[in-house]
């Protein structure tokens, strides 16, 4: 097993090497010259050479390149073009404030898919089943930006049981940090919950089916003790892997959610980024991502080699 | 989003069999698909209103018999700019999932036939583009080229590139393990020949069920695009673009957003239901595996 955790951790430092090239490549060179797209078409020669000289965009492609890479690990994402502020400390700010939506974006959609997921299983006539794929395929289009306004429109604007937007930090105010998160995280959570109920229900069913489950119930268990003590266990593998790929769909879903309740995470940032040109903080943001979506499916590989006694037995 | 949904619809093989779901998904979807390409044709002839015509007397009114879904607050009929809107999703739609489909299903049959060397090589270097979901990389081409309805489409049609090479790659994987390749192969035929013959008429059913759901994946990208500004740029109608403006009033005016949203709903709901019966009808083997 350690030969195979080593194996994808290497396979994950590799790619996420090539992927900073490639984040640096296209912020960097495409545009031509960064600080023309700064300045705009209409700035002078001399405005633009002078801003490149500034900020070391007139040395060699490679220099730069590693200049900024090299910062990375010590979270020194280098001075704004625009705002001339460091852009470290702004993306660690934001950082934190999106990992709180993630974070409780995921335990609403958990903890909506696990037992509706599991007692559709347990009582699996067909019509649980109909209706839990229609309810994940509603699920599917409704985008969580437009369940964000609905959910403002109902709670805030028509009963005023929330705030529709803004965010306090945990530390300064825990009672209303916890009501600005409730709506936010819903629209994240519902949307994903519904899409994850189906194949929570889809992989205890076949779990349920399994040799080891009759065994259980021969023994004496109930079903659902038998479900609770042998079968998530075994259906949690299956279920890790879509909640691995589901993180990352709730990541990028996070960056339209800020904006619907105006919370000032990564997604405000690099959308504020790309408003005022502010290239290097476009880059920087867009390598955290990218950063965590590669980090998620590496830590997905790496849980299944875990959870899976199977994987460990031929590694 | 879960436009970002986007990025990754799961695939559908782990469900259990529902005999009799798969003509439903293939009748509502196609219904509903339908219904909104119809829409958008029609609206090439006719709408109730001009949708550029902006009425200051007549400003975010309910809906009446004069505008059956009512005005926005520059006083445009709501229905039809919907219509108009039906316009921008599908050009979106068709042009990335297009723009997807030329990039990916020869870089997946090469993926699929390569030495073994090359294959490893190419099959990293998708995982890694898989991890730029659609939503992102237009982020970054509006942050570098500017925002516009073409950098989003191009945008979502190359992050929509990598996942079908890698269905088609799958697909190519099996054709090429069959028997009628092997003896193709034996029979003196080329690479290309045998991609060309073989393996692209066994794939295009996996094929068409992708284009349908990344058409989905696209107009769901484009809605979140247009809804924070990296879209259709004004006044040119596009759902995504209606929902930010209607969001700007939702205060005044939640009905605002209920077309809009019901609008974008619908057609991802249709291309969704569409791909999923689809897929059971043009491959019974996954219908059975299901």
């Amino acid at each position: 097993m350690a030969f195979q955790l080593l194996t994808r951790t290497a396979t994950f430092l590799a790619t996420l090497a090539v992927a900073s090239v490639l984040v640096f490549a296209f912020m960097t060179v495409l545009p031509g010259s960064p600080a023309q797209v700064v300045l705009g078409v209409s700035a002078s020669e001399e405005a633009v050479a002078q801003m490149e000289a500034d900020f070391g965009l007139d040395r060699p492609l490679p220099e730069q390149y590693w200049d900024w890479v090299s910062g990375l690990p010590s979270g020194d994402f280098g001075t704004s073009y625009v705002t001339g502020a460091e852009i470290g400390p702004q993306i660690v700010d934001r950082s934190l404030v999106t990992l709180w939506l993630v974070g409780a974006g995921m335990l609403v959609a958990l903890v909506i898919a696990l037992p509706l997921g599991t007692l559709a299983a347990v009582k699996h006539r067909r019509p649980s089943g109909t209706v839990l794929a229609g309810i994940s395929q509603v699920g599917i289009a409704v985008p969580s930006f437009l369940a964000g306004i609905i959910l403002i429109s109902v709670f805030s604007v028509t009963l005023g049981w929330f705030p529709a937007g803004g965010w306090t930090t945990p530390a300064s105010d825990p009672v209303a940090f916890l009501q600005g998160l409730v709506l936010p995280a819903l629209a994240l959570g519902l949307v994903q919950g519904s899409v994850l109920s189906r194949y929570v229900r889809s992989t205890v069913l076949n779990v349920q089916r399994e040799d080891f489950i009759r065994t259980a119930r021969s023994k004496g268990l109930r079903s659902w003790q038998a479900m609770v003590h042998h079968g998530l266990r075994n259906a949690a593998i299956p279920i890790v892997t879509v909640l691995g790929l589901q993180l990352s769909v709730l990541l990028v879903g996070a960056v339209v959610v800020e904006r619907v309740f105006v919370i000032p995470g990564l997604g405000s940032l690099l959308i504020d980024g790309v408003r005022n040109r502010d290239l290097l903080l476009v880059q920087g943001v867009v390598m955290v991502l990218v950063l965590a979506i590669l980090a998620i499916n590496w830590l997905v590989d790496v849980l299944y080699t875990v959870l899976d006694p199977r994987l460990r037995a031929t590694a | 989003m879960s436009a970002a949904t986007e990025a990754i619809v799961l695939p559908d093989s782990v469900d259990v069999v529902e005999p009799g779901r798969a003509n439903w998904s293939l009748r509502v979807g196609g219904v509903l698909v339908g219904l909104v390409v119809v829409v958008a044709l029609v609206s090439f002839v006719w709408t109730p209103w001009d949708p550029y015509l902006v009425d200051g007397t007549n400003r975010l009114m309910g809906p009446s018999s004069s505008h059956w879904l009512g005005t926005d607050q520059f006083g445009r009929d709501v229905l039809s700019r919907l219509m108009v809107g039906a316009r921008t999703t599908l050009y979106v739609g068709i042009v990335a999932v297009s723009l997807a489909a030329v990039g990916g299903i020869p870089l997946g049959i090469v993926m699929g036939m390569a030495p073994r060397w090359l294959q490893t090589v190419l099959v990293r270097a998708n995982d890694l583009l898989l991890a730029f979901p659609a939503l992102l990389l237009a982020i970054m081409f509006g942050a570098v080229f500017g925002a516009s309805t073409t950098t989003a489409m191009v945008a979502i049609g190359i992050a929509t590139i990598p996942v079908f090479a890698r269905i088609t790659r799958s697909g190519t994987l099996q054709v090429m393990s069959t028997e009628y390749v092997l003896a193709a192969r034996a029979g003196g035929r080329s690479a290309p020949a045998v991609a060309v013959r073989h393996v692209l008429p066994n794939v295009t059913s996996l094929l068409l069920v992708q284009a349908s759901v990344s058409f989905a994946i696209a107009a769901l990208a484009e809605a979140a695009l247009s809804f924070l500004g990296f879209g259709t740029a004004p006044p040119i109608p596009s759902w995504g673009r209606m929902l930010n403006e209607a969001y700007s009033v939702l205060a005044v005016s939640p009905l605002q957003a209920l077309w809009p949203g019901l609008a974008i709903a619908t057609a991802v709901l249709g291309f969704n239901l569409l791909g999923d019966g689809l897929r059971d009808r043009l491959d019974p083997r996954l219908a059975d595996a299901r």
